[in-house]
């Protein structure tokens, strides 16, 4: 089933001569319960085509849909309480809030969505974080736990309101082998058990070998 | 809002000493502010006391009677014009005295018989100021008993009561007698039987306080008297006072603002530098709260995006910067109104300030509950343009910083 789509998606920054075309008629369909890895070089448009495949930038042109909506049309609220509702993101450095606990930064697409911190979001946000294999850190705050410990509250922090996508920008970059790992494990794993489509962008082939799928991107179009 | 609010007070208790700078910073202008609404309202009401305290509020003077027409006689018109010495006279007061003294917001009335004469002790001859006082509302006006350094204020014994440099001009002591002799020349022996200083010139040297009788007699009016004079508890409701005495008397009841036009000035003019004064203390805690609100979402920046990736609206984001500027605000002004009451809690009472030493502070004027009002709305008034420049960072960018 299509879970998301993009038809001639043209991305330009600047104008006049400084104009750059990052994206260039790029079109990309994923179907639910994909783990597809994002590859290409560095500059091919990976980056910029998860940020808008997660609307937090609007495409210069072309169709983006998901889950049937025309999120082009949508504006700003629209597509703030869309991505909170279906997209969760797994940055490159974690980005925690720091001045939080592992649990606080895992609630928080929950909270914010309901104004406060439920005891059900509480409560759901525990057990992600046990599943992540964190169960002695989570009140721990996020300035005490490793790297790897960190890219784990953030992939449970991602799926904390069961999204039907997670996008995940170099999610193993920051990590040493082992750590690196145990995340792509557990992605994999919350793929099988939960149907929650990934799109992991990597310049790590191992990483990307582990995907069901692998998109590649080059002078902003899909070439493979 | 809760949520919004939990973020807010997490950021400022996550820098401790960032913070307590921001609401020591804060706290020290509600000083300032409570510290000069305090000296400025102690400076007005020690001036008020002083000037328009000893003052009579609303006053009713008996009008001069126009000339008699004696009707015209070829061409000519002639008139009967008052003698020299012939004082205006109030009737019939008696009655309307209760009446007076029922409204509200009138303290005291006081009915008086005013003339001029001249007070001799041996050669020394010095021209005075009679004023007849009815026994038992000496000090209803003036607190002349406050002033009393010798004797009393008591005019019931029949004596006369003199300012200390009159006595000491003429070279008189309590229980001595001088002799009194009014314009209309009636001499009356008096026994000095108090001796005041009032700290102003005019009455100290040449004002005479005597029993009302003893102004009958000396004044030669039997009846009636020459002035009414009134005290109210709040002075600035004379203006309003005045008329409603006047319909309820048909005297000519006159606020004394009118007569007072430049103390009153004065007052306004301080007033005014005071609300000055307090609106750079004001603006000094707006400018401190935006500039570190602005470091703040600066510093945070990373965060807002992140925040906003994960499903945070503008209104948000907003919230929780407002809020910080909200909560600034009502913890230095807390802080600085218990710091500002705790210093001025160390400085003597108004009461005890005299000229040239200390200050008029007054502790009850500290206008707490405004300082802490004004500063909680200045602070989120500051917060605002932060706030709104924090809502509207793009998210992509402020990840990537």
């Amino acid at each position: 089933m299509t879970l998301l789509q993009v038809s001639d998606l043209v991305k330009t920054f600047g104008a006049g001569e400084a104009e750059t075309r990052v994206l260039r008629g790029l079109n990309l369909t994923l179907k639910t319960a994909e783990l597809a890895a994002l590859l290409g070089p560095s500059g091919s448009g990976k980056s910029t085509l998860l940020t808008i495949l997660g609307t937090l930038m609007r495409p210069t042109s072309g169709a983006h849909t998901m889950l049937g909506v025309d999120l082009t049309r949508a504006d700003d609220r629209a597509l703030t309480e869309f991505r909170n509702r279906h997209i969760g993101f797994v940055f490159q450095f974690h980005n925690l809030l720091p001045d939080f606990t592992a649990l606080e930064n895992v609630i928080f697409p929950t909270a914010v969505r309901e104004g406060r911190e439920s005891a059900a979001a509480r409560t759901r946000g525990a057990e992600l974080l046990v599943r992540m294999g964190l169960k002695d850190r989570i009140q721990f705050p996020t300035a005490n736990l490793s790297g790897g410990q960190k890219q784990r509250v953030a992939v449970a922090r991602a799926l904390m309101n069961r999204p039907e996508l997670v996008l995940a920008d170099e999610p193993t970059g920051n990590l040493d082998r082992a750590s690196a790992g145990q995340v792509m494990d557990l992605i994999a794993e919350i793929n099988r058990d939960e149907g929650t489509t990934f799109l992991i962008s990597t310049h790590d082939e191992k990483i990307a070998a582990l995907c069901r799928r692998q998109i590649v991107v080059g002078d902003g179009v899909v070439t493979g | 809002m809760l949520y919004a609010a939990k973020i807010a007070s997490r950021y400022l208790t996550a820098s401790l000493a960032q913070t307590g700078l921001l609401v020591l910073g804060v706290a020290l202008g509600v000083f300032i502010f409570i510290f000069m609404s305090a000296l400025i309202g102690g400076l007005a009401s020690f001036i008020l006391a002083r000037t328009a305290g000893d003052m009579a509020h609303v006053t009713i003077q008996a009008e001069a009677q126009d000339p008699a027409l004696l009707g015209p006689a070829q061409g000519v018109l002639l008139a009967q014009g008052p003698a020299t010495g012939h004082t205006a006279i109030l009737r019939d007061t008696a009655a309307l005295l209760p009446l007076i003294a029922a409204l509200p917001g009138v303290t005291g009335v006081s009915p008086q018989i005013n003339g001029s004469g001249f007070m001799t002790r041996g050669g020394e001859v010095i021209q005075v100021s009679i004023m007849g006082l009815e026994p038992g509302r000496e000090s209803v006006i003036a607190n002349l008993a406050s002033y009393i350094l010798q004797g009393s204020a008591d005019l019931a014994s029949g004596g006369v009561l003199l300012g200390k440099t009159l006595a000491e001009d003429l070279d008189v002591t309590l229980g001595q007698q001088v002799r009194l002799t009014s314009t209309q020349g009636v001499e009356a022996l008096l026994t000095v039987t108090g001796i005041y200083q009032m700290g102003s010139g005019g009455p100290d040297r040449r004002q005479a306080y005597v029993g009302l009788a003893t102004a009958r007699v000396l004044i030669q009016m039997p009846q009636g008297v020459t002035r009414v004079e009134i005290k109210l508890t709040d002075l600035y409701a004379a203006d309003a006072l005045a008329p409603q005495i006047k319909a309820l008397t048909g005297l000519d009841a006159k606020s004394w603002t009118e007569q007072a036009a430049q103390l009153l000035d004065a007052l306004q003019a301080q007033a005014q530098t005071g609300y000055i004064l307090k609106a750079f203390a004001l603006l000094t805690i707006i400018i401190g709260v935006a500039s570190a609100l602005l470091l703040s979402t600066y510093r945070r920046r990373p965060e807002i995006g992140i925040m906003r990736a994960m499903g945070a609206g503008r209104g948000f984001v907003m919230a929780v910067f407002v809020i910080q500027g909200g909560l600034i605000g009502v913890m230095g002004g807390l802080l600085g109104a218990g710091l500002g009451y705790l210093v001025l809690l160390a400085f003597p009472g108004r009461e005890s300030f005299s000229s040239g030493s200390g200050l008029p502070i007054d502790i009850t004027q500290g206008a707490y509950g405004l300082a802490i009002w004004l500063t909680t709305l200045g602070a989120v008034l500051a917060s605002i343009l932060p706030a709104r420049s924090a809502a509207r960072l793009d998210p992509v960018t402020a990840i990537g910083q």
